[in-house]
């Protein structure tokens, strides 16, 4: 916890991570950029189909609309956080000269989408089963 | 860091090497990356706006939905903000893309980025609830 801590100092001290090591070559800060900016399209996703599943199903009951809704938009907002975080991480461990931080994240965020995309299945089966 | 020859102004005097400077592109052919790193960076943000673009109508969409309402038309202007603000960002860093060797993508860029981001998931859940 307290690395994660670090590492959010680190966000809006640019100062504190530039005095550390040396300057990666620009092609490496471009590649972790691009992931960076991978992971937002990821978030901006998610975030859209929050509201897909609000707007474009309004038969489904107000309760599981709003569920599902909202774990998508959490989701969303934990990607757009940690895109930021990861980036930051990946600087600093570039300048140092360090291994690239290794993550859970992409398991986690992979197995929730799983279960949302189940929960929409069984929803849309016992939806049309009650017609 | 930036050399002899980034940009388009070539202009007298500031020819990169013998024989290079050729025919008015500012870049030498040994300069540019052959993997076309600047590039495809530029690309990457273009293709993080269109997915903006994205949520910003279905934002908008969903804060005027049935009926226009005074809170509605607010939050339609804010998201229209958050996205305008998201523009801005990437314009900058592509602009500053236009270089032979790019600096890094600056902190204030990546947290306005992911501000907007956040911001736009924050309009759902008010509008949501």
């Amino acid at each position: 916890m307290s690395d994660f801590v670090q590492s959010l100092r680190l966000w809006f001290a640019p100062r504190r991570l530039r005095e550390q090591g040396e300057t990666p070559d620009y092609r490496f800060s471009l590649a972790n950029e691009r992931t960076f900016l991978a992971w937002i399209r990821t978030a901006l996703a998610l975030i859209g189909g929050g509201f897909a599943v609000d707007q474009f199903l309004p038969d489904l009951r107000w309760g599981v609309r709003v569920g599902l809704a909202l774990a998508l938009l959490a989701a969303g907002v934990l990607c757009a956080l940690r895109a930021v975080n990861h980036w930051v991480r990946c600087e600093r461990a570039m300048r140092r000269g360090e291994d690239l931080p290794v993550s859970r994240f992409p398991t986690v965020l992979s197995l929730a989408v799983a279960v949302v995309a189940l929960a929409m299945v069984v929803v849309v089966v016992f939806g049309w089963a009650g017609r | 860091m930036t050399g002899a020859g980034s940009g388009a102004g070539s202009g007298a005097g500031d020819v990169a090497g013998a024989g290079s400077g050729g025919s008015g592109t500012g870049f030498a052919a040994a300069d540019r990356d052959p993997g076309l790193q600047p590039e495809r960076t530029r690309l990457a943000w273009r293709r993080t706006t269109l997915s903006a673009t994205v949520v910003a109508v279905l934002a908008a969409k969903q804060a005027i939905h049935d009926d226009v309402t005074a809170p509605g038309l607010v939050a339609a202007g804010l998201s229209a903000l958050v996205w305008i603000g998201f523009l801005a960002v990437a314009h900058r860093r592509i602009q500053s893309l236009d270089a032979t060797r790019p600096q890094a993508l600056s902190h204030r860029g990546a947290l306005l980025a992911t501000a907007s981001t956040v911001a736009f998931a924050g309009f759902a859940v008010a509008v949501l609830l």
